[in-house]
């Protein structure tokens, strides 16, 4: 990532459009997608990799169980208010350039559960690039949302997804509070460790994809 | 098929007719009334006693705003030696919505009362860990009780 980032700062721009395209073949083709699956909408992305649509054919060869690892978060299912947190923290953790495909109903809008628990839309957490309807969507439509999102990659640039710049990304706030520390012990080491270095901090550091205004 | 369930109610009654305040039936189930400060004793005298080993559900019901005592917590309880099922029911108040944990009795009764506590606000004394298990914790509010509107009061937002 940084060797990128400095790399493509310095070339000219006649020679980073002929980069992009390879850049984004490159990327588009072997697009790794992070295991992100939450409810009946995790069973149709079981089966759009399984052998009767093979996902693996557009790219997609493995699902990567660790986010550092993968390019692409397919949120799919519906996402409670409790879970939020944790979606943007595994987000925040994958390294650029990386996209959001937001399967089904819920993961797009909130679904039937128009209530008090479910994130009424992915997109007030994670900026999304692919949308993809249904209650579950079907297979094939999950890979017609690959094919969309590498048709969207080859046409980005290369210096729109860069990473934020380390000290700028250490300074930002941790989202929330993970279910995993709460009443335990170690929640109140670490309640007390941001107590003591309490500064106002903005909430997260959007990367530069996020902010940039063409879609 | 209720004269097997109308024999266990007999013998709680015959133990301590305070403990019955009301017996309803209906469709085959036997549900016993139970005021809320003898649940315990109930709970154990009919697990000691009489081998109602499982606790299949403990689950809480809001009757509604206007409606004293406000809510009632409901112990379905299965013997698996004699094949028979109970079904408790406790009625707590609003104003002091405490009733005693069965925690010891049955283990799991753990989880279901944090579930109940964590949609209405029943307090179960005794429980050890009686803290939120399905919202957030930092979420404000019962959310199953009958005034707690649908959608929430306020849309998500990570700030």
């Amino acid at each position: 990532m940084g060797l990128e980032n400095t790399l493509f700062e310095s070339l000219p721009d006649v020679v980073t459009v002929k980069l992009d395209a390879v850049v984004n073949w490159a990327r588009k083709s072997s697009l790794w997608p992070a295991t992100f699956g939450l409810a009946c909408c995790a069973i149709e992305m079981m089966n759009t990799v399984s052998s009767r649509n093979d996902l693996s054919r557009f790219g997609a060869e493995t699902f990567r169980a660790s986010p550092r690892q993968a390019d692409v978060m397919i949120v799919s299912g519906r996402v409670s208010r409790k879970m939020a947190p944790v979606l943007r923290r595994i987000y925040d953790q994958m390294p650029e350039p990386k996209w959001v495909i937001s399967m089904g109903a819920c993961a797009t809008s909130g679904g039937v559960f128009d209530n008090y628990a479910i994130v009424q839309g992915v997109d007030k957490i994670v900026p999304v690039d692919i949308y993809v309807p249904g209650c579950p969507p079907r297979p094939e439509m999950l890979v017609h949302a690959i094919t969309m999102l590498q048709d969207k990659i080859m046409k980005e640039s290369v210096n729109d997804r860069r990473d934020t710049f380390e000290a700028e990304s250490r300074e930002s706030q941790v989202p929330g509070t993970l279910p995993v520390t709460e009443g335990t012990a170690l929640e109140k080491e670490t309640e007390i460790e941001v107590a003591q270095q309490q500064v106002s901090r903005p909430y997260t550091i959007p990367s530069r994809h996020e902010r940039r205004k063409s879609s | 098929m209720t004269e097997t369930l109308q024999q266990f109610v007999e013998a709680i009654r015959s133990h301590n007719a305070e403990w019955v305040a009301e017996v309803s039936e209906g469709h085959g189930e036997v549900t016993v009334l139970v005021p809320a400060d003898a649940i315990f004793e109930v709970c154990s005298f009919l697990k000691k006693g009489h081998d109602f080993d499982l606790l299949a559900d403990l689950v809480g019901a809001d009757r509604g705003p206007e409606e004293d005592p406000r809510f009632e917590v409901n112990y379905h309880l299965f013997s698996t030696r004699h094949f028979q099922r109970l079904r408790l029911k406790a009625l707590v108040s609003e104003d002091e919505p405490r009733i005693e944990s069965v925690v010891s009795v049955w283990r799991t009764a753990d989880w279901h009362e944090r579930e109940t506590y964590d949609m209405f606000g029943v307090v179960f004394e005794g429980h050890p860990d009686l803290r939120r298990i399905l919202l957030p914790s930092d979420f404000d509010g019962h959310a199953l009780r009958k005034d707690y509107p649908l959608r929430g009061y306020e849309p998500y937002s990570m700030n």
